[in-house]
């Protein structure tokens, strides 16, 4: 079953980071995702720019309404995902709990919809 | 009805009685959904009912009704799959999996209530949620007792337990026992379902809670299941502190409704036989060294327990379990709960400068107990004006009827005394 692990962070916190620990975090990052390839979980991932460069768009009445920032302010921002392969939850949960963001901010971790196509 | 019928219709009712909820963890795992396998129970046992009296009651009932329960599940989905495209995938596994691991082999039963409880109270469920379907499901509950225990509407119950149950389908929570490394905090999961149904019933006060005495009893139920399938030390103490605690439930009231102190129990009236079953699994959860909270909680109560009066309570003992429980869970509670036991060790003066340092920090500042704490100690003191402030504030922060009778009985012995001597 696929999964989609959403990462949020507190971004003033990482773009606070000192370049040392910021380069290790990276590291870190790097070698997560080596090892999800490896063992078969991944299926893809990217991280995403801050929020300020985020555009909402809406469309009502046929009318495109384009608004700066964010769907919703919150104090953690979406700030990239991976989808991953997983045997059930338990195990998309332990994938999920190695992502290093996992320990300053949250991954939600939401099965992907399956719909039965002709 | 012949007495041959008679009779095996009363084995069939002492077997869903005894087994029904085992047949339904196995089942569970067979059919690999809830509902299913809930239907297929009951129909494995109306099946029984036609079929005993004539052919007799089977060597192994159990094993038994879970073939049954399976044959008819994949019989229903067989004729149902004529008409339902989407079935034929389902009733292709099923054709190339036999019954997977024996059905009657004992350790395959336990494994599946296991996994059951582990499914039950999944942390990806929400808590209100994980409790209606333990109740349900582990514990065979009907929707309508939950509710009423819960107090809650019984829709609202049901919503409950059909969202877990969605859950568990569309985001595939597994039917398993969790992984060694995963088993501490899976285990914690289980253990605060057991601990809330628990406290839902303990603390309900007399009178209109006999459903919720019952509750209780379920909780206690539980934890001895889960202390026999999985004898972890933290599981062994839970057991032993829902027994300490409901050896003193009949003491705890009085006839009227009002809370009696641990200090002004009855102690004659303690239920020995919970206290001594506690203390023993106690002793036992210590005496793995690789015991936590509940354990230290349940030695604390022992010790209470074990006192023949109130004078003769080993405090220094339980302010040495407090402060263990201090270092290995710190909370401000515990911390509240062992100025307490200093001031019965050290006198009243002790207690007092530790519950205002608490309060200082402002952690408990809504907290009633900590202000009928303080409250306590300055009466013992003399310092009758802070007592009877201290009594108005947790007066205001209580929402329970027996504990604002008792704080507005502590205040009214106040005003009886001479005015403010502090």
């Amino acid at each position: 079953m696929r999964y989609l692990c959403l990462i949020y962070d507190d971004e003033s916190t990482v773009s606070a980071m000192p370049p040392g620990a910021s380069d290790a975090f990276m590291q870190e990052y790097f070698s997560f995702t080596d090892a999800i390839r490896k063992s078969g979980h991944y299926l893809g991932g990217e991280a995403l720019q801050p929020v300020s460069t985020a555009t909402t768009v809406r469309v009502r009445n046929g009318r495109t309404a384009t608004t700066d920032g964010p769907f919703a302010e919150t104090k953690e921002q979406l700030g990239g995902f991976y989808l991953i392969e997983a045997r059930d939850l338990n195990d998309a949960i332990q994938v999920a709990a190695r992502i290093p963001s996992a320990r300053m901010g949250s991954v939600e971790v939401r099965p992907i919809m399956e719909f039965d196509r002709p | 009805m012949t007495q041959d019928e008679a009779r095996a219709r009363e084995v069939v009712e002492a077997v869903y009685r005894s087994d029904s909820r085992r047949v339904l963890a196995t089942l569970i795992r067979l059919l690999g959904d809830f509902d299913l396998a809930e239907e297929a129970m009951h129909e494995a046992f109306a099946t029984a009912v036609l079929r005993w009296p004539s052919d007799g009651v089977p060597d192994n009932p159990r094993a038994w009704l879970v073939s049954a329960g399976r044959f008819k599940a994949i019989d229903g989905i067989r004729r149902r799959a004529r008409f339902d495209a989407s079935l034929h995938r389902l009733v292709e596994q099923f054709d190339r999996e036999e019954a997977g691991p024996s059905v009657g082999d004992d350790d395959t039963v336990e494994d599946d209530q296991l996994r059951l409880i582990f499914t039950c109270c999944h942390p990806a469920l929400p808590p209100e949620g994980q409790i209606a379907l333990t109740l349900r499901e582990v514990c065979g509950l009907t929707t309508e007792e939950i509710a009423r225990a819960f107090l809650a509407p019984a829709p609202t119950v049901a919503q409950r337990i059909v969202r877990a149950k969605s859950k568990i389908r569309d985001a595939r929570i597994p039917y398993q026992i969790p992984a060694r490394a995963e088993l501490s905090d899976r285990l914690d999961a289980v253990l605060r379902v057991v601990y809330l149904v628990f406290n839902e019933g303990y603390s309900a006060s007399a009178g209109a809670s006999v459903t919720r005495h019952d509750l209780s009893a379920e909780a206690i139920r539980l934890g001895r299941l889960v202390v026999e399938l999985l004898p972890e030390p933290e599981a062994i103490g839970l057991l032993a502190l829902m027994l300490l605690h409901e050896s003193r439930r009949d003491t705890r009231t009085s006839p009227e409704g009002d809370l009696v102190l641990l200090a002004d129990q009855d102690r004659s009236r303690w239920d020995r036989a919970r206290i001594a079953e506690g203390s023993a699994l106690v002793q036992r959860a210590l005496a793995s060294r690789r015991f936590g909270p509940y354990t230290l909680q349940a030695a604390i109560a022992a010790v209470h327990a074990e006192a023949p009066a109130a004078e003769d309570t080993d405090w220094g003992q339980i302010v040495g379990l407090y402060e263990v429980l201090l270092r290995v869970e710190p909370s401000p509670v515990v911390e509240l709960n062992r100025a307490a036991a200093v001031a019965m060790r050290d006198g009243p003066a002790a207690g007092l400068a530790l519950v205002d340092a608490i309060l200082a920090r402002g952690d408990l500042g809504q907290y009633y107990l900590a202000h009928s704490a303080r409250a306590d100690l300055c009466r013992r003191l003399g310092q009758t004006e802070e007592a009877r402030a201290s009594y108005r504030r947790a007066l205001e922060l209580t929402r329970q009827e027996p504990e604002r009778r008792f704080l507005e009985r502590r205040l009214r012995e106040l005003g009886s005394e001479p005015v403010s001597r502090g």
